[in-house]
C-alpha cells in the first residue's frame, strides 16, 4: 500500500495528512517536492490543504501550474486516484483536473468549525465505506470554500452523479452552491473536498468519521455499513 | 534621511530621545552622532527594546525553577517537559500597531512571535490571543474588533499554528488603545535549542528570509510613544506580513538548524537589523561589522539609516560555521528565501556599519545592547478603591440577571471570533477555544499534552493593581489545573500606561510585586514576556492590564477534564468554597452590568488556598474520579454553571443556598473555586479528602434535565441560554447589536 503526498510552498496541512495516511496505511507516505516532474508509484495521491505560494493570487492558481502538478494530471489521466484536500481541491480545480472553482466564503470570514456531511454518492471509490445518504461530521477551515460552477456543468456534475459530499442539516459554512462540499471527476478517480477528512481519523480527534474515505479508496477498513 | 543629515534638537526629539538621554549619547561617544547612528541609538534605547523604566522591576519576578531551561533574556523562554523535549513559549504586545492598521498590525504581532518561537529551534504547535477593544458604542471599536480578529486569523491560519485559547474584553478605557498580545508556544528537543549569543571572531553573519523594504522604519520608537491626533499618519510606520514566506523560513530554519550550522541566530523584529545584530553582538561579547550594500534589499536606493531602522518581517540573522555554507544556502535557495552574508563577529566590541565604502557607524555595542540606560522612576501607591455601595439585592431577579450576564460582552461566546481561527491544524488539539483553557497533544508522544491559558482581569488590577496582578497569575494557574494540568511556567504581557506619570509607575509596580508573589507561592515562574507602556492617548491611560500566558503539563492525557457536565446525575460539588460559599461582588461582572458599578475592592486572592485547590482539583482528576472541572471565575457560580451546561446540553438543578443571600452567593467572584461532579457515590469520599486537605467542599446541586435550576429562580432552559450567550458577538458585528444602536 503505497501514497503519495504532494508538497507545495505554503501547504500546511501536510503534516496532518501525512499522520492520517500513516496511521491509516501503517506506512508512511513518500513525498513529492513542488519540483519534482515524475510520481513514485502510488495506490493514492494527495494534494493537502494549506496556502500554497501564500495563495495571495487566486487560491490554488500559482500551485495548479507548477511541475509536481503535470506529475499529478498525468497520474489522474491513468486513472491513479488523486485525492485534493482543501487547498488541494482549489489546486485541482485550478489545474483542470476537477471542473467549478471555489469562491470567497460568503461571510467573507475564515470559517473553522465541524460541519455535517452527507454521502451524495457512495457509489465511488472514495466513498464505499459508507452509505448513500449517510451523515458524517468533519471539520472545516477555509477563506475559500463557496464551490460555484456554471449552470451548464452544474447540470451535468449533479446529473453524471460527481457530487459526492454535501453540507447537511443547515450545515453549509461557506455558501457553496447546492451544498457542495465535495466532486468527482467524470473517470471517478479524482476527488476534490474542502473539508478535512484527516483531522478526524483517530479517537482523540473526537471522532473517526473521516477514516471512510482513505479506507474506500485504499480498499482498507471494514466492509460496506448497510444502508 | 540622508547620510550628511544634520542632528537637529527637533531631530533628536523626534527620535523619542529625552535631552538628558542625548547627552549621555554625546558623552558616550565623544562626538555629535551621524544620523544613521542617532536612529540606532533611538531603536536601541526606545523603552520598547530597552525596557528603561521596567528592568528594575522586571527583576524581582520568579524566573527560575527546577524544569527552567531558559528564562528571560533570550527570544522565548524555554521549560523541560521531561523525555528529552521542551517547550518554548513568549508572549509579546502589537497594540500600537494594531490601533493604527488593525489587520497588519495583529498579524505581524502574530508572526513575530511566531519567530521568535521558532528561531529557537522550535516548531510552533499552540497560539493564543488576548485581545482588549474599547466600548462596544465606541464607532472604532467594530473596525478594529474585525480588523484584529481578521489578522490573527490571517496569519496564524496561514502559517498553520492551531489559535487553542485567548481572550477578549471591552472597555471605555482601551477606546484610543487596543491591546493585541499574541502568545506562541512550539515543541523542541531539549540537545537542540538555538539562542542569539554570538561566538567565535571573524565568522561571517548572514542575513536569512525575506528582503528589506522601507516598511515599519522607526516602528519601535512609534511603539514607546503616547498617541495624539497624528495617529493617521503613523501608518507608514506598521509592518506588513507576509504568512507564507514566514512559513517557508520557519520550515528552512528548521532544515537549517538540524544540519549543525548555526551558531547563533536571532529574529529580525522590533528594530530590525539593529537589534537583531547588536544582541547577538553584546550578548556573546563581541562586535559586529555590517556590510550594509550585501543586505537583501526590494527597494532601490535605500539609505543606510532606512535599511538599519526597516521593520520589514520574515527576517532573521544569524552567525554561521563557514565550512556549512553551501549546505546552508542550498535550503535557503529550495525554499525561496534570501541567503546573504552581510558581515561577520569582530573582537573589538563596536558596531560598525559600513556603506559604499563609508562608515557611517561604530558605536560602542555593549552600552547600545545590555547596558542601555536604565530609570528608576519615581512611583506611587496606588488609591484605595471607592467602596461599592451597599443596595438591596433582594430586587434583582437571579434569572434575569444571569441571561443579562450570559449575553453582555464580556462574558458571551466568543465564537465569532475564535471560528476565524484554525484551530484545530496540526491534528493534536485536544481542547479548543471555550474551555478553561486550549489542551494540545505533545505530537509523537504516547501520553503527554500541553495545556495553554491566558488571563488577567484589567478591572481588578485598576482596583488594586498588587491584587490584580497576583488574581491574573492565580487564576491562569487555575485554569490549567482546571484541565488537569500541572501548571510548569508562564510568560507575562505588561501592559500600562505612560511610565512617566507616577500614578501609572505606581500601578506598573505594584501589579508587577503581586504577579512575583504569586508566582513564588503557586511556583510558577515567568520565564518570557514583554512590557508595553506609554498606552495612552490624549493623556488618558489603559485600564492597567498585565496578561499572564500559562503552559501546564498533563502527564496522561486520558486523564483531563473539560468544562461540560461529562452525564446525568452527578453531583456538583463547589470545590475550594469560604463557608458561605463566596459572596465577593466588588469589581464583579454582576456589579458592573446589574448595578452598572465599577467599584470596590477586587476579590482577595488567598495564595496557599489558591494551592490547596489547584493541587486537589488536579490530584481529583488524574485518579480518575472526575472529567468535568470548572473554574469560578468572571460572573461568578452563576455563570460558571450556565458554561457546563451549555457546553453538555446537560442541565442542572442547584437548590437554595445555605445561609446565603442567592445574588452574592451566585454571582459573587471569590477565588480559588472550581465546580468539580462527580459521581453521587464518590461525593462523601471525596469530600472527606477535601476536608484532610484543607478545604470545603460543599455538594451544592446535581446534573441532569433540560434546565438550569438556581435555587428559587425560575428554571432556564439550556436553549433559552444558548441563545443569550451566543447572539451578542454576531448581531453586534453585523452593526445590529447594541452597538450599532448606541453608535447611531
Amino acid at each position: 500500500m503505497n501514497t503519495a503526498v504532494v508538497l507545495l510552498p505554503g501547504l500546511n496541512r501536510d503534516r496532518d495528512m501525512i499522520a492520517a495516511l500513516t496511521a491509516i496505511t501503517g506506512k508512511a507516505p513518500k513525498t513529492v517536492w513542488q519540483t519534482e516532474t515524475a510520481l513514485p508509484q502510488a495506490d493514492l495521491v494527495v494534494v493537502p490543504g494549506g496556502f500554497s505560494f501564500g495563495d495571495y493570487l487566486r487560491c490554488g492558481a500559482i500551485a495548479a501550474r507548477s511541475p509536481v502538478m503535470r506529475a499529478v494530471a498525468e497520474a489522474a489521466g491513468k486513472g491513479v486516484p488523486v485525492l485534493g484536500v482543501c487547498n488541494g481541491f482549489q489546486i485541482l480545480c485550478e489545474a483542470g483536473l476537477l471542473p467549478g472553482a471555489l469562491m470567497r466564503n460568503t461571510s467573507l470570514r475564515f470559517v473553522c468549525r465541524e460541519v455535517k456531511l452527507s454521502v451524495a454518492n457512495a457509489a465511488t471509490r472514495f466513498t464505499a465505506a459508507y452509505a448513500k445518504d449517510q451523515v458524517i461530521r468533519c471539520p472545516v477551515a477555509h477563506h475559500d470554500g463557496n464551490f460555484f460552477a456554471d449552470a451548464e456543468t452544474l447540470k451535468r456534475i449533479e446529473g453524471e452523479n460527481q457530487v459526492v459530499f454535501r453540507y447537511a442539516e443547515g450545515t453549509n459554512p461557506n455558501g457553496a452552491i447546492n451544498d457542495i462540499a465535495g466532486i468527482v471527476s467524470a473517470k471517478g478517480n479524482v476527488l476534490g473536498l474542502m473539508p478535512h477528512p484527516e483531522n478526524l481519523v483517530e479517537p482523540e480527534h473526537g471522532g473517526t468519521d473521516g477514516r471512510g474515505i482513505f479506507e474506500s479508496v485504499l480498499g482498507l477498513g471494514p466492509a460496506k455499513a448497510a444502508a | 534621511m540622508a547620510p550628511d543629515t544634520p542632528i537637529t534638537p527637533e531631530l533628536v526629539a523626534s527620535h523619542g530621545l529625552k535631552p538628558d538621554e542625548y547627552e549621555r549619547i554625546l558623552k558616550l561617544i565623544g562626538r555629535e552622532p551621524s544620523i544613521t547612528e542617532l536612529g540606532i541609538f533611538s531603536a536601541m534605547w526606545n523603552e520598547h527594546c530597552s525596557y528603561k523604566s521596567s528592568k528594575k522591576w522586571l527583576r524581582t519576578l520568579p524566573t527560575k525553577g527546577a524544569r527552567v531551561i531558559q528564562g528571560p533574556g533570550e527570544n522565548a523562554g524555554v521549560v523541560d517537559i521531561g523525555d528529552g523535549l521542551c517547550v518554548v513559549f513568549k508572549m509579546e504586545s502589537h497594540n500600537h500597531p494594531s490601533f493604527i492598521e488593525p489587520y497588519q498590525g495583529a498579524a505581524t504581532g502574530v508572526g513575530g512571535i511566531l519567530r521568535d518561537v521558532f528561531t529557537m529551534g522550535a516548531r510552533p504547535i499552540a497560539a493564543m490571543n488576548a485581545l482588549r477593544f474599547g466600548s462596544p458604542d465606541h464607532p472604532k471599536t467594530r473596525h478594529l474588533v474585525a480588523g484584529v480578529v481578521a489578522g490573527v486569523g490571517g496569519y496564524g491560519n496561514s502559517f498553520g499554528v492551531p489559535t487553542v485559547g485567548g481572550e477578549v474584553n471591552f472597555h471605555p478605557r482601551y477606546d484610543g488603545n487596543c491591546l493585541v498580545n499574541a502568545f506562541a508556544a512550539g515543541l523542541a528537543r531539549t540537545d537542540a535549542i538555538f539562542y542569539s549569543k554570538a561566538e567565535g571572531v571573524g565568522l561571517p553573519v548572514v542575513y536569512l528570509g525575506a528582503k528589506t523594504g522601507r516598511d515599519g522604519v522607526g516602528g519601535a520608537t512609534m511603539a514607546s510613544a503616547e498617541f495624539d491626533d497624528s495617529i493617521e499618519e503613523k501608518r507608514p510606520t506598521v509592518q506588513v506580513g507576509d504568512p507564507f514566506t514566514e512559513k517557508c523560513l520557519l520550515e528552512a530554519c528548521l532544515e537549517l538548524m538540524g544540519t549543525g550550522a548555526v551558531i547563533a541566530i536571532q529574529d529580525m523584529g522590533a528594530a530590525g537589523l539593529t537589534c537583531s545584530a547588536v544582541e547577538m553582538g553584546a550578548k556573546g561579547d563581541l562586535g559586529i561589522r555590517l556590510d550594509l550594500e550585501k543586505v537583501p534589499v526590494r527597494e532601490t536606493r535605500m539609505t543606510p539609516y532606512e535599511m538599519m531602522l526597516s521593520e520589514s518581517q520574515e527576517r532573521m540573522l544569524m552567525v554561521l560555521k563557514p565550512e556549512k555554507r553551501e549546505e546552508a544556502e542550498a535550503i535557503f535557495r529550495k525554499w525561496g528565501l534570501d541567503f546573504a552574508i552581510v558581515g561577520e563577529t569582530t573582537d573589538d566590541l563596536r558596531f560598525r556599519i559600513l556603506f559604499e565604502g563609508k562608515e557611517v557607524a561604530n558605536l560602542p555595542i555593549k552600552q547600545l545592547g545590555d547596558e542601555a540606560p536604565e530609570y528608576d522612576r519615581p512611583w506611587v501607591e496606588p488609591k484605595a478603591p471607592a467602596e461599592l455601595k451597599p443596595v438591596d439585592l433582594s430586587r434583582h431577579d437571579v434569572a434575569d440577571a444571569l441571561l443579562k450576564l450570559l449575553a453582555s460582552p464580556d462574558l458571551c461566546s466568543r465564537r465569532w471570533v475564535y471560528e476565524q481561527y484554525d484551530t484545530l491544524i496540526q491534528g493534536n488539539s485536544l481542547q479548543r477555544p471555550g474551555g478553561d483553557a486550549g489542551v494540545v497533544r505533545v505530537d509523537g508522544h504516547a501520553r503527554k499534552a500541553l495545556a495553554f491559558s491566558s488571563d488577567v482581569n484589567p478591572r481588578y488590577c485598576e482596583a488594586d493593581p498588587y491584587r490584580g496582578g497576583a488574581q491574573a497569575v492565580a487564576e491562569c494557574w487555575r485554569n490549567l489545573c482546571a484541565v488537569g494540568a500541572l501548571p510548569l511556567a508562564a510568560t507575562d504581557n505588561l501592559n500600562f500606561g505612560n511610565p512617566e506619570k507616577p500614578e501609572i509607575m505606581g500601578q506598573f509596580v505594584k501589579a508587577v510585586e503581586g504577579i512575583g508573589e504569586a508566582c513564588r507561592a503557586l511556583d510558577f515562574p515567568i520565564v518570557s514576556g514583554n512590557v508595553s507602556l506609554y498606552n495612552e492617548t490624549h493623556g488618558r491611560a489603559i485600564l492597567p492590564t498585565p496578561t499572564i500566558g500559562g503552559v501546564g503539563l498533563i502527564e496522561d492525557r486520558t486523564r483531563t477534564a473539560r468544562i461540560a457536565f461529562a452525564g446525568s446525575n452527578l453531583a456538583i460539588l463547589l470545590v475550594g468554597a469560604p463557608p458561605a460559599w463566596g459572596t465577593h461582588l466588588g469589581q464583579s461582572s454582576f456589579a458592573r452590568e446589574i448595578l452598572k458599578s465599577e467599584a470596590g475592592a477586587p476579590p482577595p486572592v488567598d495564595l496557599a488556598h489558591e494551592k490547596r485547590a489547584g493541587d486537589f482539583v488536579r490530584g481529583l482528576i488524574a485518579a480518575g474520579t472526575t472529567t468535568s472541572v470548572h473554574d469560578c471565575s468572571d460572573g461568578g457560580l452563576a455563570v460558571a454553571l450556565a458554561e457546563m451546561a451549555m457546553a453538555s446540553g446537560i442541565g442542572a438543578t442547584v437548590p437554595g443556598l445555605v445561609d446565603a443571600d442567592p445574588v452574592a452567593a451566585l454571582f459573587g467572584e471569590d477565588q480559588g473555586r472550581y465546580l468539580v461532579a462527580v459521581s453521587r457515590s464518590e461525593v462523601e469520599a471525596v469530600q472527606e479528602k477535601a476536608e484532610k486537605a484543607g478545604l470545603f467542599a460543599p455538594w451544592i446541586g446535581t446534573t441532569g434535565g433540560e434546565t438550569l435550576a438556581l435555587g428559587k429562580a425560575r428554571a432556564l432552559p439550556i436553549a433559552e441560554l444558548t441563545i443569550a450567550h451566543e447572539s451578542w458577538f454576531p448581531s453586534y458585528m453585523a452593526g445590529t447589536g447594541t452597538g450599532a444602536a448606541a453608535a447611531a
